[in-house]
């Protein structure tokens, strides 16, 4: 029999062990054992097994195995799945319109209004004819090794997901900013948010969602890249120079005039520092979401490790580092621009 | 007193640590600044500050770092929150306002100058000048009209449009100044004004404040560790030392009669026959007929040392705006120019 029998026997619990032994399906090591003909061989000492819930179950049956452990947590969590449901759905059901507008309009328009916008908007945003240049070729190059559509993909759900972290992340900084309860609480979250491996999201995620709507990666995305613009923006309106401050408030400027009229501008470089972490960390996550079902070149990775069609792979791989290339640059060299509006 | 006080403080404490009002009882028993801080861990800012502050007059706060001089002209307009105490503007308990009438207060009474500037450095100077009234929900093109107008007087018309930090530290300040010229309040708090300033650019600027306020009779209070500037400014001078009032006065009288070992030690290093004025040192007319010549009753003891070419047995006649008041002779200023008590034992109290 197994190793920690006598333990039970000495501490008189034998009867308890006995008392529900109902016989739930047997464990692989059990039905060898059974099928060794029950043979017992003293375990040498040397091979003492921890005292883990499977190795227990084996001498006391009261005792539950991991794997009742493991799907007892996933009825826990089941359970709780519909009324979360109820209240996530609703919620984020814009994110859903959102990301399948904007890949819809970025689809239908054609390339030759596509390429043309997003050069304007790069000019508008940069001012740097350099900027407009590379990201001219560089898409230019995508086209015509038919990457077109899947990295226009990837660039959409970019924008909406960015687009939703900046409309959530700055006002949660601001909130942030100006309590310092708030700011202890949510630290932890944010740490976790950004420590926890991307896989790990997914998992309750994909049960909460299903997998045929967008906001299934449109939520792990924002979840993961909401962190820094949050981050700098409560920074950044805590590092305004307090004297400023204070001359707001002998002044007699209401809390909105400061936020507005002081703290906000002067906080913009460091809000725009954390706007260009959350684009290139939406980048990120937009791969790994493939998993979930979300398209662009993320897709053609996968397949390329799925398949092992190591082309494929490589070539869409390129792709994405061309994009983050870009919207690196092109973000930074806006920051620059309003960094030089507004000196200190 | 004839006129109201403009601002008075009265019975002001400041206590800074964890249960600043627990410490209180303490306090008001006399626990001096040192034991409170080892007994019971809490800082004495301000004890028992009594000012008043006439209308149209000049209040320079003196004292050294650590006395508590910021923390006291914060007081005024609240920024900072005392222990104890009243500040009373125009016989209002500014203590007893709620959010709303204390906004008004900052808004439309104070203006403030800050020794950093705190110009907002993402607007022109314009707008900066403007800001005061801005925030009370004026119209802009209003605002700027104003603003325009206190830029040029201060000397900074076409620099509208440059941004603060295209400036130097005087024109910053001047921008500051502006600023609270441009509130149009009747009171005016300037917190180390100058001291961030280099030394010709502040006799500059303390030119300039003499200037405005010999047209716009702004009560100000004006904070420094400098004591020519202080005596330079002050109409009333308050010097304050380790969070307690040690004298206050006409800054002529505390010279010539300084009460503390503190000021004596302070004094005795100015060059009194610059500060001193012949108004301080001069007799009344008692029968003296010979009189060397005419001086004004404001002109300082160098100026006469320099019209009398060191000649201690002339007299001169005093006047003011024309009319005799008093005799000045040269003996009694000689005296005047020796320290009240020779301070050759300097290094004792430092």
């Amino acid at each position: 029999m197994a190793t920690y029998d006598g333990m039970f026997e000495a501490l008189g619990l034998s009867d308890w062990c006995e008392k529900d032994s109902s016989g739930g399906p047997m464990t692989m090591a059990q039905l060898l054992a059974q099928s060794n003909g029950g043979a017992e061989e003293k375990t040498p000492f040397w091979e003492t097994p921890f005292p883990s819930l499977d190795e227990l179950n084996q001498s006391c049956d009261a005792i539950a195995r991991t794997r009742d452990m493991t799907s007892w947590v996933e009825n826990l969590f089941l359970s709780v799945k519909d009324g979360l449901k109820l209240v996530l759905d609703p919620i984020t059901q814009p994110l859903s319109w959102a990301l399948d507008g904007s890949l819809w309009l970025f689809e239908t328009l054609p390339w030759f209004v596509v390429i043309p916008a997003l050069l304007l908007i790069v000019w508008f945003a940069t001012r740097s004819l350099a900027l407009v240049g590379g990201v001219a070729v560089s898409f230019l190059f995508l086209a015509f090794i038919d990457h077109y559509t899947p990295a226009i993909q990837t660039l959409s759900i970019i924008f909406v997901c960015t687009g939703f972290s900046v409309a959530l992340g700055v006002p949660i900084g601001i909130l942030m900013s100006r309590s310092d309860t708030l700011q202890r609480i949510s630290l932890p979250v944010l740490d976790m948010l950004q420590t926890l491996p991307t896989f790990v999201y997914l998992i309750p995620l994909i049960f909460l969602f299903s997998v045929t709507e967008s906001k299934l990666y449109g939520v792990a995305i924002i979840l993961y890249a909401i962190v820094p613009v949050i981050r700098l923006t409560d920074l950044g309106i805590r590092l305004v120079d307090k004297d400023v401050i204070e001359a707001a408030d002998a002044f007699g400027m209401t809390s909105r005039q400061k936020l507005f009229g002081v703290q906000i501008p002067l906080a913009l470089p460091n809000i725009m520092a954390g706007v260009n972490q959350t684009i290139m960390m939406s980048l990120a996550m937009v791969v790994i979401a493939s998993l979930v079902s979300a398209p662009g070149l993320g897709v053609l990775v996968l397949r390329g490790i799925r398949n092992l069609e190591l082309g494929v792979g490589l070539v869409s791989g390129f792709g994405i580092v061309l994009l983050a290339i870009l919207l690196d640059r092109v973000t930074k060299a806006s920051l620059n621009r309003i960094n030089a509006a507004q000196p200190r | 007193m004839s006129k109201q006080a403009k601002v008075s403080i009265k019975g002001l404490y400041k206590i800074f640590g964890a249960t600043p009002e627990a410490m209180l009882s303490a306090v008001y028993d006399g626990i001096g600044k040192d034991d409170l801080l080892e007994q019971h861990g809490h800082v004495l800012g301000l004890q028992d500050i009594n000012v008043d502050m006439a209308p149209g007059e000049t209040t320079v706060i003196m004292g050294l770092s650590g006395s508590g001089k910021s923390t006291l002209i914060r007081h005024l307009n609240r920024l900072i929150e005392p222990t104890a105490g009243e500040v009373l503007i125009d016989g209002e308990n500014v203590l007893d306002y709620d959010e709303a009438q204390l906004r008004r207060l900052r808004q439309e009474k104070m203006s403030m100058v800050f020794q950093k500037f705190a110009l907002l450095p993402h607007r022109t100077v314009l707008q900066n000048a403007a800001m005061a009234r801005i925030v009370r929900g004026e119209e802009e093109a209003d605002a700027e009209k104003a603003a325009a107008k206190w830029l040029d007087r201060v000397g900074l018309a076409g620099f509208e449009d440059h941004y603060p930090h295209q400036l130097s530290g005087g024109m910053q300040q001047r921008v500051g100044i502006a600023r609270a010229l441009a509130s149009d309040s009747d009171i005016m708090l300037m917190d180390e004004a100058f001291s961030a300033l280099d030394p010709l650019i502040r006799t500059d600027m303390q030119d300039l404040l003499l200037e405005l306020q010999e047209e716009l009779h702004k009560t100000i209070v004006f904070i420094t560790h400098d004591l020519d500037e202080a005596l330079k400014l002050a109409d009333h001078l308050v010097i304050l030392k380790d969070g307690y009032v040690v004298q206050q006065g006409e800054p002529q009288h505390i010279l010539l009669n300084p009460n503390d070992p503190y000021i004596e030690d302070f004094v005795s290093d100015i060059n009194r026959a610059r500060v001193l004025r012949v108004r301080s040192v001069m007799k009344p007319i008692n029968g003296t007929t010979s009189f060397e010549g005419v001086v004004d009753a404001d002109d300082n003891l160098e100026k006469l040392i320099e019209i009398s070419g060191g000649d201690t047995t002339h007299a001169y006649k005093v006047q003011r705006d024309g009319e005799d008041v008093g005799v000045l002779k040269m003996k009694d200023l000689v005296r005047a120019l020796v320290p009240a008590v020779p301070s050759s034992d300097e290094n004792t109290l430092r």
